[in-house]
């Protein structure tokens, strides 16, 4: 358990999903499809977000590759695939809130991908943890 | 290279601050409340900035008036004791070498306020244009700074100092005055387009005043680092040297030609900026219309074409709204003018506002 920042609730690395080295999120689905996002390690990061770029329906997603940004004040940073596949479908509302991305990062999915494969150098949250703790 | 520190790095460990690298110097960005609440802070309450890392010069002689005015475009013959007025310095080209403020001590005695990363080069082209009867001296090192800056802030000045030592005007600054215990010069000047005074202090002592000043302004001052400082200059449309002036940008196109005093007998620069007329660009102010946040050095778009660069842009959040500034042709200057700015290789709507985007 970490205490957050901000009076947030101290929370956990959900364990329901799998994370990539460059801290992002993946909610894989039976479907094969996957919700992605960043994590709540990328956000206390970056700071502040206030806009995301998002891809478009039916762009290809190469795993470790850049396929949407964020911005906070400062600077643009680049959010990379953590699995390949399609976008099925992007979460318009998260443009519109971006402040979702540091005050629910689980929550605040960017796309929904299908076709998903190259899954296989996913993290454990116990592993990210752990990735984490050694990188900071 | 090492960085320099200023007198208040360990109040920064101390307060949270994210260290970065600015001008040769370890300063925080922010702390950890983040930009857009420091930001705030200074709209709304107060916040604290250190300013050490900026350069101080004192110019003394019989000459000193002449040598200012031959160096800098604005006139400095009539001032006040306390007095500071805002110039940019030119080269020979009618570029600019740094923009500064110069504040009369006596009628001989200036004490002159330059950009942090302009420091050593503004010393050595002072010292190579003034009379031999002027003494220059960069007293940078001598003196910390901290900027108190918000709506907030005389009343917070007013716990530690009587209301004697705080001055009325805006561009004043009274010497040798009492804060806290603290040898202060109050000035009343400030770079966030809000009320506010800067604070110069012996070095050693500058910590103290921090100290004292969080403390006397309890829950209604927080540290602020260099972004907001930098998100509140642009809302307040103000020119950041390296961006909105440069050895190749000049004032007149940087549209600070209120303080070029054409009609002065002499000044370095001055023959190339007349010889110029009035420049085929100007400096505006642009508003995202479409979505998407402008940043520095990106191209500007009308009919077609390309008509400028941005020069510094961000998400501004007092007004509310990605804002940026760009020297673009002179034509398309007109406010309510639609532009796109190439983000990253996206086109972002923008129109032509008038500058200041904020004003208090």
């Amino acid at each position: 358990m970490r205490r957050r920042k901000k009076g947030r609730v101290t929370m956990n690395f959900p364990k329901e999903l799998k994370y990539s080295r460059t801290h992002e999120w993946v909610r894989l689905q039976e479907d094969g499809t996957a919700y992605i996002g960043i994590t709540d390690y990328a956000q206390d990061q970056l700071g502040d977000l206030v806009f995301v770029n998002l891809p478009s329906a039916g762009d290809s997603l190469q795993a470790g590759e850049p396929f949407a940004d964020v911005e906070s004040v400062k600077a643009v940073s680049d959010v990379n695939a953590p699995v390949s596949g399609k976008v099925k479908e992007v979460n318009e509302a998260l443009s519109d809130a971006p402040e979702k991305m540091n005050e629910a990062p689980y929550d605040a999915w960017f796309v929904l991908a299908e076709d998903v494969t190259d899954t296989d150098g996913l993290m454990t949250a116990e592993e990210y943890e752990a990735f984490i703790t050694e990188e900071g | 290279m090492e960085l320099k520190r200023t007198p208040l790095y360990e109040a920064h460990l101390r307060c949270g601050g994210k260290m970065v690298e600015f001008g040769g110097f370890e300063m925080p960005v922010q702390y950890k409340t983040g930009v857009i609440r420091e930001h705030m802070a200074v709209r709304t309450a107060c916040g604290l900035f250190d300013v050490s890392h900026m350069g101080e010069v004192i110019m003394q002689g019989p000459g000193a008036v002449s040598d200012l005015n031959r160096l800098l475009t604005n006139d400095y013959t009539v001032m006040e004791d306390g007095q500071a007025r805002y110039s940019p310095m030119c080269n020979e080209q009618g570029g600019t070498v740094d923009d500064l403020i110069v504040y009369r001590i006596t009628g001989d005695k200036y004490f002159v306020v330059v950009n942090a990363s302009n420091r050593e080069k503004d010393v050595a082209w002072i010292k190579a244009h003034v009379s031999d009867s002027t003494a220059v001296e960069d007293v940078s090192d001598a003196y910390g700074q901290i900027a108190l800056q918000g709506p907030f802030a005389e009343r917070i000045l007013l716990k530690l100092t009587a209301e004697e030592n705080i001055p009325r005007k805006n561009y004043t600054a009274l010497w040798d005055r009492d804060v806290g215990g603290v040898n202060c010069i109050v000035s009343r000047t400030g770079y966030t387009g809000s009320d506010g005074f800067e604070l110069y202090t012996p070095a050693g002592e500058t910590e103290k005043l921090w100290d004292l000043l969080l403390e006397a302004g309890e829950e209604e001052v927080i540290p602020c680092g260099l972004g907001a400082r930098d998100t509140l200059r642009l809302e307040a449309g103000m020119p950041l040297y390296g961006h909105e002036l440069s050895d190749t940008i000049s004032p007149l196109t940087s549209g600070l030609g209120y303080f070029v005093k054409m009609d002065k007998a002499d000044f370095i620069g001055k023959a190339a900026l007349e010889a110029g007329g009035t420049p085929a660009q100007c400096r505006v102010g642009l508003k995202a219309v479409g979505k998407g946040i402008m940043r520095e050095h990106q191209d500007v778009y009308a009919e077609g074409r390309k008509i400028g660069q941005t020069t510094s842009g961000t998400h501004c959040p007092y007004i509310g709204y990605p804002a940026a500034m760009a020297i673009i042709d002179r034509e398309y200057s007109a406010v309510g003018t639609a532009v796109q700015v190439d983000v990253r290789g996206r086109m972002v709507d923008a129109e032509v506002v008038k500058l200041p985007f904020y004003k208090k």
